[in-house]
């Protein structure tokens, strides 16, 4: 087990019932894009506090770098143009990274027993050392955020500094944050802040504003305030409606008392690549909604 | 600062960071707050979150800035004065501006020269062949007692308030859209939110930076605001004031501490070649009140000047040697960097040292940069990084292509510690002195830029007593107190510079009462005396480390006007007055403006001035006295006529960059550019043509780096790891370019290659009936450190400046962009 203290509510692939008497308060991160700024400080504080280092990569015509989630880079900056309104520009720059999904898809999809798991405080957690790098993690996510390593073929995401979290410190990226665009405490005092800030929104004309905390995954203990929370897909397509793969659902339901009665392990790899793309269906199904 | 200073008195942030949450709009303009601030820019999202606060930012480019804007505006790079002496015309002509504050705190009511005028883009005492102005005209009508004429009625047409209504009436929004391409609408509507806060309980604050500083004509930018500022009547209000951010940490110390060429510590000034005469030097400097009772502050020049000399001399200095006066050098023009290039240019210099500077990298047109330091003997560099200054003299493929073999200029590098790797003292933007502590030990040989300077003085100081020189004296004399000779501390320098008694410093109303003992720190530099009784090496700073020991050290951020003011959080010049010209948050009779925003209030129960700040005013002047607010200044009041403090005008006027998109100037054709600017021959040889140079390129910088240094660190080069330059769609489209493409970007004095980025960003606008785009060119790049190599932005720059600062034009100049 990693360096932590907290209890936990569940874990991957593990039939025994975690320990449930201590009481513990739900925490959130709390991601304003209405005044974030894009400096990336969280970016750098991310690397630092997990000596994590990314490659020096390239400039591709954006701002965006590293271009993507890594194993080595596990919160980017997605910047949006948006022009909503003619003459009305808009530079949309969401914070991506674990949504840390109360219902997480990862978990229920991971077959490799304790390598995800769900503490009492709401985060979502990989333990890297009971990863066995198959992916399903990455099929399970209805996020596209898990990544696995080139180094050590295992999987890794933000873990919401629950390593900080567990000795009463925010995570990194909100301790660097200089504008306050993020902000850490209780998921039920976030949800207060974020309401104070659809309010201030609204007044400055974003009559949309609104939490992003989808329900399809069971909310989430990452949350944006959004200026178009109607329109979600415009940062950088943030899904309407996120939601765990159907696949992730007959997995654990039909697959894998199957799998436990050791039938057909073979047609299971074929079966889990087809999962594998079920992400990305999901990501054109919400496009054309857009159109 | 040259605009701030003969507009108030002081070169310097008038209010401070924290106070950016008072603000009910705040605009940000020739800056980018966001991208290169972004901690400060906290106090932005502070006021927006607790004092619905409206941020309007005018740039040309969305920037990180205008992404958390509520309003943004464009322009072209190069026109803000047009813009802002359009919102001037605004204001006169929509009765927005706060009228009492503005008749009572500016000169609006003084009478100006009969001579003074302005012409077809000049001012009167224009000289053709010198570039330069006979500034006689540009001043105020007196009075047989010597005081300036004024006229409360506001009636005179020679009044300043008649003169600038006439000067900027030229300035209608049609005119300001045809020169800056923001659509009038915008520009109105801009200068609508700016007016409502001519509101005597409403302020604006703005904050600047390098985007207008880096002009031609950037000194005026700057004026042109301020002179808003005062007609809004939001200057020494908590939440309004003028935030110039400077553009590197301590920068502003530097500045106070006088390191231009031209400088001496806190804001004094070297004499110039025809300033021989101590008594003369002086009495130019230690102005007499223009009008009856005002305090005139800079009369006090005798006493810091003196104190700066015993600090620099100690017994050498003395009544009978003008305190050493004859020792200063006297000049014959300024030394600032673009001329001294020049003359290293011109092969006329022999050595240089770059001590935390990196000019290959940072100065205009790097070909001629290379080309000088390359006609040097010798070049030494001290500095924490391996700068591209010091490999000029290697071959990096394209990035600097030179033959090695053809340049003989021996380079000495001596590293030094970098900010974290010692213990000192800082000056913020809000002229905060705080003081920090060494976080870790310098690597290899590493020294302190103090020891490496004193181990070159002291073996300089040894070869002048052993072998003499054509001028020993005052490098033998100088004062050298430091426990450890060759490594002064910074704890000694601070203590130095606060200054401390040489004698018992006595109160000159009661000779009894002594203000300060022989050998004590000094608690005020109203206790600096002119008689060599008190040292100080820098006066501003007086009171930073009394007797009461390091004020800079202090953490106590408690605040009980809930207005940002924590005076004992560390210590501000000057006294530890946190918002300058702070008498001005109040009306004649002393009752503040505001009562919400109540800095200082006249007390007449105990006949002083109390409140939340250090009150920039005699304590104990009471409102009857009429004392101005503006005590740097002999008129007691604001300039919104600059006399004879600026190079170019007292009105800014709109020129042209030197390479002009349009090739004209609309408001007067004949007069394109600034007539006052500096030009070397060769430099303006190299100037080029909108016909083959058709775009506007501008050089920024990313929040994700610093200048050319953090491109050495692993961390920032992941974030923004090679070069690239912005386009619009429309140019991209133009020009067959897509996202990413390499791209091949020129001006008439060399070529860069990036990836291009096209964004919806950076918009076409029409200037003058023609199309204007623009190429944002980001400088963080070179050919050292752990980024991806690249080009030096500064190959594209021109090698002209303001005419005030000869702050280079980085800002706005010309280039082509094509497919690499």
């Amino acid at each position: 087990m990693a360096l932590q203290s907290l209890d936990i509510q569940r874990v991957s692939a593990t039939t025994t019932p975690p320990p449930g008497v201590r009481q513990t308060i739900e925490v959130a991160k709390l991601i304003d894009v209405s005044k974030c700024i894009g400096c990336k400080a969280c970016q750098a504080a991310c690397m630092e506090w997990n000596d994590i280092r990314d490659e020096i990569g390239s400039n591709a015509g954006i701002y965006d770098n590293p271009r993507d989630l890594t194993a080595d880079s596990w919160t980017v900056m997605r910047f949006s143009e948006v022009e909503l309104e003619k003459d009305k520009l808009e530079w949309l720059i969401r914070k991506d990274g674990c949504m840390h999904c109360a219902d997480p898809g990862c978990l229920k999809a991971c077959p490799a027993p304790g390598a995800i798991v769900q503490y009492s405080n709401g985060i979502v957690d990989f333990h890297e050392e009971a990863c066995i790098g198959c992916g399903y993690c990455i099929a399970g996510c209805p996020f596209n955020v898990p990544r696995i390593s080139k180094k050590d073929n295992k999987a890794y995401k933000c873990t919401l500094c629950s390593d900080r979290v567990g000795v009463g410190m925010e995570p990194a990226c909100v301790k660097s944050c200089p504008t306050g665009a993020l902000v850490f405490g209780s998921k039920a005092d976030m949800i207060e802040h974020a309401a104070e800030r659809v309010v201030d929104l609204k007044e400055r004309g974003y009559s949309n504003a609104g939490l992003y905390d989808p329900k399809g995954v069971g909310g989430t203990h990452v949350m944006y305030v959004l200026q178009h929370a109607d329109q979600p897909e415009l940062y950088h397509g943030l899904p309407k409606d996120p939601s765990i793969s159907p696949m992730v659902a007959l997995w654990k339901g039909v697959t894998k008392p199957l799998m436990s009665l050791g039938i057909g392990l073979v047609a299971l790899a074929g079966f889990f690549h087809f999962i594998k793309v079920g992400p990305n269906e999901v990501e054109e199904e919400s496009e054309s909604e857009l159109h | 600062m040259a605009s701030l200073a003969p507009t108030f008195g002081r070169g310097a942030m008038t209010n401070h960071w924290v106070d950016i949450k008072n603000a009910n709009v705040i605009v940000i303009m020739g800056g980018n707050a966001a991208e290169a601030h972004p901690c400060g820019f906290k106090w932005v999202t502070e006021a927006k979150a607790h004092n619905k606060a409206r941020l309007i930012v005018v740039d040309p480019r969305f920037t990180r800035s205008a992404a958390v804007a509520d309003y943004y505006a464009p322009i072209r790079s190069g026109s803000d004065i047009a813009f802002l002496g359009g919102m001037i015309n605004y204001l006169l002509s929509h009765d927005k501006i706060q009228h009492e504050y503005v008749k009572k705190y500016s000169d609006a009511t003084f009478l100006v020269n009969g001579d003074y005028n302005f012409d077809e883009g000049l001012f009167s005492g224009y000289d053709k062949d010198k570039r330069k102005y006979d500034k006689t005209s540009w001043s105020y009508q007196k009075g047989s007692d010597g005081f300036v004429l004024v006229d409360e009625t506001l009636q005179n047409p020679r009044c300043v308030f008649n003169l600038m209504k006439q000067h900027y009436s030229r300035y209608t929004p049609e005119m300001v859209s045809k020169i800056t391409g923001t659509p009038t609408e915008q520009f109105l509507h801009v200068c609508e939110m700016i007016a409502a806060t001519s509101a005597p309980d409403k302020t604006t604050t703005f904050l600047y930076a390098l985007g207008w500083t880096q002009h031609s004509i950037g000194s005026q930018n700057i004026r042109t605001m301020a002179m808003i500022q005062i007609l809004l009547g939001n200057m020494g209000m908590a939440g309004g004031g003028i935030n110039a951010l400077r553009g590197h940490s301590n920068i502003q110390g530097l500045t106070d501490l006088g390191l231009l060429s031209n400088m001496l510590p806190g804001y004094m000034t070297l004499a110039g070649e025809k300033e021989q005469d101590f008594e003369g030097y002086l009495n130019a400097r230690a102005l007499k009140p223009l009008r009856p009772g005002q305090m005139s502050y800079w009369q006090n020049y005798p006493k810091f000047h003196v104190s700066l000399m015993k600090s620099w001399y100690g017994d050498a200095a003395t009544k009978e040697n003008n305190w050493c006066f004859d020792w200063l050098p006297k000049l014959d023009k300024v030394y600032d960097v673009l001329q001294v290039f020049e003359l290293m240019h011109q092969g006329k210099m022999n050595g240089y040292f770059a001590q935390g500077f990196n000019p290959l990298a940072s100065f205009p047109n790097k070909a001629k940069i290379g080309e000088a330091l390359a006609k040097l003997k010798y070049l030494v560099i001290i500095d924490p990084l391996a700068t591209e200054t010091s490999e000029f003299w290697k071959n990096f493929a394209e990035f600097n292509d030179v033959d090695s073999s053809k340049i003989q200029t021996e380079v000495f590098r001596l590293p030094s510690t970098c900010f974290a790797e010692e213990d000192g003292s800082l000056v913020s933007s809000s002229r905060v002195l705080q003081w920090h502590y060494k976080g870790a030990d310098a690597p290899g040989e590493a020294r302190g830029d103090a020891e490496i300077i004193a181990g070159l003085f002291l073996k300089l100081r040894e070869m002048y007593k052993q072998e003499g020189g054509a001028f020993p004296d005052a490098i033998l004399n100088t004062t050298w107190p430091y426990k450890i000779p060759d490594s002064p501390s910074s704890e000694e320098l601070a203590k130095e510079f606060n200054g401390k008694a040489l004698a018992d410093v006595t109160d000159p109303k009661d000779a009894t009462k002594v203000l300060a003992k022989a050998g004590e720190q000094l608690a005020s530099f109203a206790h600096l005396r002119d008689d060599g009784s008190t040292s100080a090496g820098c006066w501003i700073f007086t009171g930073s480390w009394s007797q009461a020991g390091n004020l800079m050290e202090r953490r106590d951020n408690s605040d009980p006007s809930g207005l940002g003011n924590t005076l004992n959080w560390a210590y501000a010049w000057p006294a530890n007055r946190r918002i300058l010209y702070n008498r001005a948050s109040c009306d004649a009779s002393g009752k503040p403006w505001d009562a919400k925003r109540k800095v200082i209030s006249w007390n007449a129960k105990e006949s002083k001035w109390t409140g939340m700040d250090v009150p920039d005013m005699r304590p104990d002047a009471a409102p009857e006295e009429n004392v101005g607010p503006f005590i740097m200044n002999p008129e007691g009041v604001a300039r919104l006529f600059a006399v004879d403090k600026m190079a170019e005008g007292p009105f800014p006027e709109h020129y042209e960059p030197f390479e002009t998109p349009i090739g004209t100037n609309p408001l007067h054709p004949n007069v394109i550019s600034n007539p006052a600017a500096r030009v070397f021959k060769d430099d303006l040889e190299a100037f080029g043509k909108a016909r083959d140079f058709p775009y506007v390129g501008t050089t920024y910088r990313l929040t994700e780096h610093f200048h050319y240094w953090t491109k050495h660190v692993r961390l920032n080069a992941i974030l923004q790891p090679e070069q690239f330059v912005e386009i619009g769609e429309e140019l991209a489209k133009s020009k067959g370019i897509k996202a990413g493409d390499k791209v091949k970007v020129s001006s008439n004095r060399g070529h860069i290659k990036a990836v291009a980025v096209v964004t919806k960003r950076l918009k076409m606008l029409s200037v003058n009936g023609q199309p204007v785009h623009t190429v944002g060119i980001p400088i963080h790049w070179g050919f050292k450190g752990l980024a991806k190599n690249g080009y030096l932005a500064n190959t594209l720059t021109p090698f002209v400046g303001d005419a005030n600062t000869q702050t280079p034009e980085f800002k706005s100049f010309l280039v082509n962009i094509e497919k690499a």
